[in-house]
């Protein structure tokens, strides 16, 4: 009685009751699928959240003011952004941007219009601060911001819209009524939520400043540190120079300004995204398990209907072992063939993106799903099984 | 003369505790010899079939010796009582027993396939048996598809398949026509003249008078052992062998 024979005599046991069998592997299938899908959701959902948060630079603090309006003595000023350059007091700062954006800014070529969402006025070291390279053409340069040349860089939206199969460096726009001259094109951003992240243009800070939103306050400071390890020491040399310059107490609780931290934020968003995904992994653990139990069931409704069976063949010679083997064959059978079909449709599902979300696999999810589907075929199949094969032949074939 | 086939000593078995005691056997001992042919009549309830069961290993007595072909079987492990069961013992049901949704020919190729026959060598002997049985073209069906005589006769097939020592049988014509019951008692008989031992349990006075020994049990005893024909001869049905039957039995010789 080889390994072979025993496995034919488990598929002819399997296939006696196609029907049950077929919707024992269902059950199973449906939860191994569900288990690796909701967490390559979760999974999914956490990388495309972080990808957002590292576009906008995990090296790199950004400071906001809070106050509302114009005050003066609240906002933010190119004075502090030029504080902020400081060997001494801020030795882990690589650069500081000053930015002033404007979101009402319209551009013209040759008659066509676009409103740009965002029009950024800065200095060259934002391209990097942002990570928001320049694909064509060139980024303005520090004599430009000095200049107030106008010269301005787009974004691929600006361009396909303005500029359809035509290359727009060397072209003039016009802006706010002065003419900015196209040196640049920025490469493809992936999108933060709903703005769209290429709708943008960028020229140097006292060109947009003369041209857009007049010499007032800062919308913000981008400080990109030397290091990704030294965000925080350069967010805490960064608040010590502005406190000193907006005169806050350092007792106050509340300052003037707001320091956004990318990579704390980053953080914060994966450990929430795990968070996330553990709980879809545990309301899936628990169709898994109800899968299990569907094996179970169907175990010990199998043996205990084939207990007569078990009689018949141990009365003709057949040893607890191989009979034991048979049982478990079947439900390891059931359990690895809907685990494997199961792996299946979620690898397929997975091709899908589902609530907006492209699923991400886990691989430790599929060896997780299939093993505990496995080994609950194994276990409660066997256990029936172990019982019945421990029979004496007359009492197996006088069980009704 | 070799040691019995057979040899039980004080046989018991008794069911249940106290009050509802029931006293199936009641200290039996038999010997059966190499070659006998043994019928065992009894009324319902005589033991015959607790009896039956012991002897083919299915069933344990509560007190007593039982050994098989020289062996004490109260001393055999779960896997020698396995293969004793498969290589000594064929053993034929009153209810028939076959597996179900299970074709004739594979229920006859199963005590071949736990005795570890090659798959064509099974088949080509499972499909021999079948035909000794008269239903070799029915080897396809399942038993569902079997009227009850078909299915004893696959059942027979089944215990003749492994050519075992002792062939054990529990009123295998209760549910028969004459017809099969006479081809069945025929395969009988010729198994007997070729030398198998045979024990047979029955209530027809007809199957009684084919075997060599006649072994009546009253309440779980024996009332009478008597030889009906000389152990060395072919029983009494065999003078009507046909000659296709004979090459069947022939083939059964050791």
């Amino acid at each position: 009685m080889n390994f072979f024979e025993v496995i034919r005599f488990s598929l002819r046991g399997l296939s006696a009751n196609k029907l049950r069998s077929a919707l024992t592997m269902l059950g199973i299938l449906i939860g191994v699928a569900a288990v690796i899908l909701l967490v390559a959701v979760g999974n999914g959902s956490a990388k495309a959240i972080s990808d957002r948060i590292e576009a906008l630079g995990t090296n790199t603090i950004t400071v906001m003011s809070t106050g509302r309006g114009g005050s003066s003595s609240t906002s933010l000023t190119k004075d502090m952004a030029d504080a902020l350059v400081d060997e001494q007091m801020a030795p882990d700062v690589k650069s500081v941007s000053p930015v002033v954006s404007s979101s009402s800014a319209t551009m013209t070529y040759e008659g066509t219009d676009h409103s740009v969402a965002t029009f950024v006025g800065t200095t060259p070291a934002w391209f990097t601060a942002s990570t928001t390279p320049v694909e064509r053409g060139s980024a303005f340069t520090d004599d430009d911001v000095a200049q107030g040349r106008r010269v301005v860089v787009i974004g691929k939206t600006v361009a396909e819209e303005l500029f359809p199969g035509v290359d727009p460096i060397g072209k003039q726009v016009t802006v706010g009524g002065a003419l900015f001259t196209i040196v640049g094109v920025l490469a493809d951003k992936s999108s933060t939520g709903f703005d769209d992240a290429n709708d943008r243009a960028v020229a140097p800070l006292t060109a947009v400043q003369q041209v857009l939103t007049g010499y007032g306050a800062l919308t913000s400071i981008i400080v990109e540190a030397a290091d990704p390890d030294r965000v925080d020491a350069v967010q805490g040399q960064v608040a010590t120079i502005l406190n000193q310059k907006l005169d806050v107490d350092p007792s106050s609780t509340s300052t003037p300004y707001r320091i956004q931290n990318a990579s704390s934020l980053l953080e914060t968003q994966s450990q929430t995204a795990a968070t996330f995904t553990t709980l879809l992994g545990a309301v899936a653990a628990i169709s898994l398990l109800v899968g299990g139990i569907g094996i179970t069931n169907i175990m010990l409704v199998t043996v205990t209907e084939r207990t007569r069976e078990i009689g018949i063949r141990k009365a003709l010679g057949a040893p607890r072992r191989v009979i034991l083997t048979q049982f478990l064959i079947e439900a390891s059978l059931l359990s690895v063939l809907g685990g494997a079909l199961g792996v299946a449709a979620a690898l397929i599902g997975s091709q899908f993106s589902i609530v907006g979300v492209k699923p991400v696999i886990v691989p430790s999810s599929i060896g997780y799903a299939v093993g505990v589907s496995i080994a609950i075929g194994l276990f409660f199949g066997g256990l029936p099984a172990a019982r019945a094969a421990r029979l004496r032949p007359i009492d197996a074939l006088r069980y009704e | 003369m070799s040691r019995p086939v057979l040899e039980v000593t004080d046989l018991k078995k008794i069911y249940g505790q106290g009050e509802a005691t029931v006293h199936a056997l009641r200290g039996v001992s038999l010997t059966v010899e190499r070659g006998d042919y043994v019928a065992i009549m009894g009324s319902s309830g005589s033991g015959k079939s607790t009896l039956m069961n012991i002897l083919g290993a299915l069933d344990t007595p509560s007190s007593g010796r039982y050994l098989l072909d020289g062996v004490d079987v109260s001393r055999l492990s779960d896997g020698q009582l396995a293969l004793a069961r498969n290589r000594l013992i064929g053993f034929i049901f009153q209810a028939f027993n076959l597996i179900p949704r299970t074709s004739a020919v594979a229920n006859v190729e199963l005590p071949l396939a736990y005795a570890g026959v090659k798959p064509k060598e099974r088949r080509r002997r499972a499909m021999a048996a079948l035909d000794v049985v008269g239903l070799a073209d029915r080897a396809g069906h399942e038993p569902n598809q079997l009227s009850g005589g078909q299915q004893q006769r696959v059942a027979v097939a089944r215990a003749l398949v492994t050519e075992p020592a002792l062939l054990l049988a529990d009123e295998p014509t209760g549910n028969l026509d004459s017809k099969s019951t006479d081809d069945v008692l025929q395969v009988f008989d010729d198994l007997s003249a070729a030398g198998r031992t045979i024990v047979i349990i029955t209530h027809e006075k007809e199957v009684g008078d084919r075997a060599k020994r006649l072994i009546r049990l009253v309440d779980g005893g024996i009332v009478t052992d008597a030889r009906q024909s000389p152990l060395h001869l072919p029983p009494v049905g065999a003078a009507r062998v046909a000659h296709g039957r004979a090459m069947v039995a022939g083939r059964h010789t050791r």
